[in-house]
């Protein structure tokens, strides 16, 4: 049967699920926030404080209307552009937030350009050489790094590089950034342990939806007209791999955005996900709606991303 | 052996299986190839004729490996070569037809980008000079809109189109060899003939020397000079297509011959006829289809105001081509697929349209065969499991009562006791098929729905099966409705035969009659395309053109 759907209307479809799910996330956040035990007002006042004082503060802070009603408050003004201000220390939250998710995309860029062409390389040219050598080198690998945990990783390069060798800073935050070769060492090891947990799960990924490809007809076909075994994988099973590799892909991406708070926090890294996980300590919804939506917004953009990757990589879907 | 184009000397090749045992599959084959000779290798399935092919090209399927002999391709010899060296003949010396070319098309890459591919990669020719020589052989070829036919994708052509289009991209590098895997057996018999014809043509006209690998006796005859008959990965008899079909000396060949010979069915007396008036199966102005439904009719409709009727202990074919409601019938008659129109009534009772509304007393009646028993049966399970199920949900047997009745089954199909313990993987093909069958028998049904039972077998194994409907047909008292694309199989069973082209029932007439008294036009070139045991057949068949261009499916 022959697909009548254009190409346009499967992406707006998918837009619109996005926008739908966006929506979701938030109320859910909202009120997963809402039944943690104490708030805002309690955690400013201290242990000491008294009952009246606290519920002086809330209401002066809004806090007593229903929850209902501040939820649809703050989407009205998120609508608008404006994300509301911190119940903390009274700072907007897209001041608070630009200067940390800079940071955060600023070492999740790198960590891409540095992973991604690696991750791929690997994968694929261990699908190529299937049960050789690197094939099972490359599996032994990606298996260890899976499995240890990242901050073990990240542990134990600060005790290798920065406390015996000496070589690189422990600390990439504050440190002297001023010269190229500077920056390239305060990065170093928080993106050294980022790209190994994100390229693992890629090059397996890669490395299953490459040999897939392989393994059809068409590609023996190509084998059979004298195609070398380069030709037979980059021009014959790597197109058909495509939609499966850039889901692989975007779902490791979306992990560095906001799940990176072990790295964040062993190198002193002022990112999104630390500036999250204080806001709930603090109960700072506002705070942590808004950490929430680009969580959800850069984890939905990549998966859409690659979602139409792979319609326009299929001339069935095109 | 300077004169042969290829000369293969003592070829063994052996496999590892999946548990590390090695086992030699081709044993020791030896044989030459004229220059503009073609060359048949016959045998039923894991007989070694794709194997030995594909070695000709130097390629062996992963876990298999030449172990012994030479292949030689005019001067070069094979089987000493590089990898890189035999990459530098294949598609230039020596080309190969695929048996699925929709599989063997890439999805994602244009028509003419393929076939132009073998001048790419060895450098053969200008881009420009690669496509004018492609438009010309898909001219040659006879295909359709031959000047544009390239920009498509795989998915955008018809099966037939793409046996051709593989053809094309098999002779772009002028090779010497052309090896042809099965290459027709994909397609619906109308379409074969024009694929064949294309072939022969432009074959003879090259002087190529071919490979031509099948299991189809009837469609060798019309293409090949020499048949090479194989089993078990030994030549059991070699000789021109003539001596083969006329004088076989080997039993295997005989065998092989004898599953065509055309066994008229003898209808057999119901024992129970004169008690029951109704028949067994009747349909009424039966409409049924697919997808969303809209205003009580799906958007994609097959089956249109079909009408039969099945009297007890008689056999009804049902022949067409792919595409054309056979299957449908059977799934909307079992209510798998509940038709939105019209009546089943089976032995004078009106079922509910669908499966799940009807009683189990209903669903006992008639039972479905699905043709691929691979599918349709539950690897995981085994043998006594899948036979016990429908014995509990039918009848409500447990324990003791229910392995004896399962082993009872087993012996109905002529299958061992032992059996029961095995899983499907561990069967044959024909195996399989046996219990699919015996699966259907537990719930002891009055009529048994066959879809395609024996299309994926060998000859000799679907003719066991055929003799083995009869026999049970005769113990049990059980009436058949035959779904097939073959028609000596349908002769071979069916009592009366109906014509199904595009969800209708063109035609309907008695087996015995049908080469003789079709008379609608489809059925005649349906009959008229099945290949004949007769090396002259394809080149003296006369198709009337119209016809052809009205209902060929092509």
């Amino acid at each position: 049967m022959r697909h009548k759907h254009k190409p346009w209307f499967l992406v707006s479809q998918r837009l619109g699920i996005a926008f739908l799910t966006l929506i979701i996330v938030s109320f859910a956040v909202f009120f997963a926030t809402e039944l943690l035990p104490g708030d805002v007002a309690e955690v400013l006042l201290g242990q000491a404080a008294t009952p009246e004082a606290v519920a002086a503060l809330r209401e002066s802070m809004g806090l007593d209307t229903p929850a209902l009603g501040r939820f649809i408050g703050w989407l009205l003004g998120l609508a608008q552009g404006d994300l509301g201000t911190s119940y903390v220390n009274n700072m907007t939250v897209a001041e608070l937030i630009s200067g940390r998710l800079s940071n955060s995309l600023k070492l999740a860029g790198i960590v891409t350009l540095v992973s991604v062409p690696i991750a791929l390389t690997l994968g694929i040219g261990a699908a190529m050489w299937q049960g050789s050598l690197f094939d099972r080198g490359i599996s032994i690998l990606t298996i260890s790094v899976i499995s240890v945990p990242e901050f073990m990783v990240a542990t134990l390069s600060v005790l290798i590089f920065a406390v015996w060798l000496g070589w690189l800073p422990a600390l990439s935050f504050g440190a002297d950034t001023s010269s190229f070769l500077e920056m390239l060492r305060a990065y170093a090891m928080p993106v050294i342990t980022l790209s190994f947990v994100v390229s693992a799960q890629m090059i397996r990924m890669t490395r299953a939806a490459v040999i897939e490809t392989i393994n059809t007809p068409y590609v023996e076909m190509a084998l059979l007209k004298g195609a070398l075994r380069s030709r037979m994988v980059i021009s014959h099973a790597l197109p058909n791999a495509l939609g499966p590799i850039a889901n692989a892909v975007a779902l490791s991406l979306s992990y560095l955005v906001g799940g990176v708070i072990i790295v964040e926090t062993i190198f002193n890294y002022p990112g999104v996900a630390k500036l999250m996980v204080d806001a709930v300590a603090t109960r700072d919804l506002p705070l942590i709606q808004s950490c929430a939506m680009i969580f959800c917004v850069s984890y939905l953009s990549l998966i859409t991303l690659a979602d139409m990757i792979a319609i326009l990589s299929n001339p069935r879907l095109r | 052996m300077s004169h042969s184009r290829i000369t293969v000397r003592n070829l063994k090749i052996g496999a590892t299986t999946d548990s590390g045992r090695r086992v030699e599959i081709i044993k020791g084959v030896s044989f030459d190839i004229a220059p503009g000779e073609i060359v048949a290798l016959i045998g039923e399935s894991g007989s070694g004729k794709t194997t030995i092919a594909l070695s000709l090209m130097g390629h062996t399927r992963s876990g298999c490996f030449i172990e012994e002999g030479n292949i030689h391709l005019g001067d070069a010899e094979i089987t000493s070569m590089s990898e890189r060296a035999r990459a530098s003949l294949r598609g230039t010396k020596v080309s190969y037809v695929p048996q699925s070319a929709a599989a063997a098309f890439n999805p994602s890459k244009r028509i003419m980008d393929q076939v132009i591919e073998i001048t790419k990669i060895h450098k053969l020719m200008p881009r420009d000079k690669a496509e004018e020589k492609a438009v010309e052989l898909f001219k040659a070829l006879a295909l359709p809109h031959y000047d544009t036919i390239g920009s498509r994708y795989p998915h955008q052509v018809s099966g037939g189109q793409l046996q051709r289009l593989s053809a094309a991209m098999a002779l772009i590098g002028d090779p010497d060899l052309v090896i042809f895997d099965e290459p027709t057996t994909a397609l619906d018999v109308t379409t074969q003939i024009e694929v064949l014809r294309a072939f022969k043509s432009v074959m003879a006209n090259g002087g190529i020397s071919g490979v031509y690998v099948s299991h189809d006796l009837a469609v060798v005859a019309q293409v090949a000079d020499r048949i090479i008959v194989l089993k078990g990965g030994v030549i059991q008899e070699e000789g021109t297509a003539e001596q083969i079909l006329h004088n076989p000396t080997h039993s295997y060949t005989k065998e092989l011959l004898s599953a065509f010979e055309p066994v008229l069915h003898e209808a057999i007396v119901s024992p129970t006829a004169a008690k029951h008036t109704a028949p067994i199966l009747e349909v009424r102005n039966l409409f049924a289809g697919y997808g969303p439904v809209h205003n009580g009719e799906p958007s994609a409709k097959i089956l249109k105001d079909v009408n039969l009727v099945l009297p007890r202990g008689r056999n009804l074919g049902v022949i067409g081509e792919s595409g054309s409601g056979k299957s449908t019938l059977a799934r909307a008659i079992s209510g798998i697929l509940p038709p939105y129109r019209g009546e089943v009534l089976i032995d004078g009772y009106e079922m509910p349209h669908a499966l799940k509304s009807r009683s189990k007393e209903e669903l006992r009646r008639s039972q479905i065969v699905f043709q691929l028993a691979d599918t349709a049966l539950n690897p995981a399970h085994s043998i006594g499991a899948i036979l016990g199920r429908p014995l509990t949900f039918y009848h409500g047997m447990k324990g003791a009562e229910r392995d004896a009745r399962v082993v009872e089954l087993l012996d109905m199909v002529r299958l061992p006791a032992n059996l029961r313990h095995r899983l499907p993987g561990e069967l044959s093909g024909g195996q399989k098929q046996r219990i699919n069958l015996a699966r259907a028998l537990a719930a002891d049904p009055d009529l048994i729905l066959c879809d395609e039972i024996t299309s994926a077998l060998d000859t000799v194994v679907a003719a066991a099966i055929i003799d083995l409907l009869k026999e049970l047909q005769r113990e049990l008292d059980l009436s058949y409705m035959f779904i097939s694309h073959d028609l000596s199989t349908v002769e071979a069973i069916c009592d009366d035969v109906l014509v199904m082209y595009k969800g209708e029932v063109v035609e309907a007439l008695p087996a015995r009659d049908m080469s003789s008294k079709a008379e609608h036009p489809y059925s005649k070139l349906l009959i008229s395309s099945i290949p004949q045991l007769d090396t002259g057949w394809l080149s003296s068949l006369e198709q009337d053109p119209d016809l052809v261009a009205e209902f060929a499916l092509r």
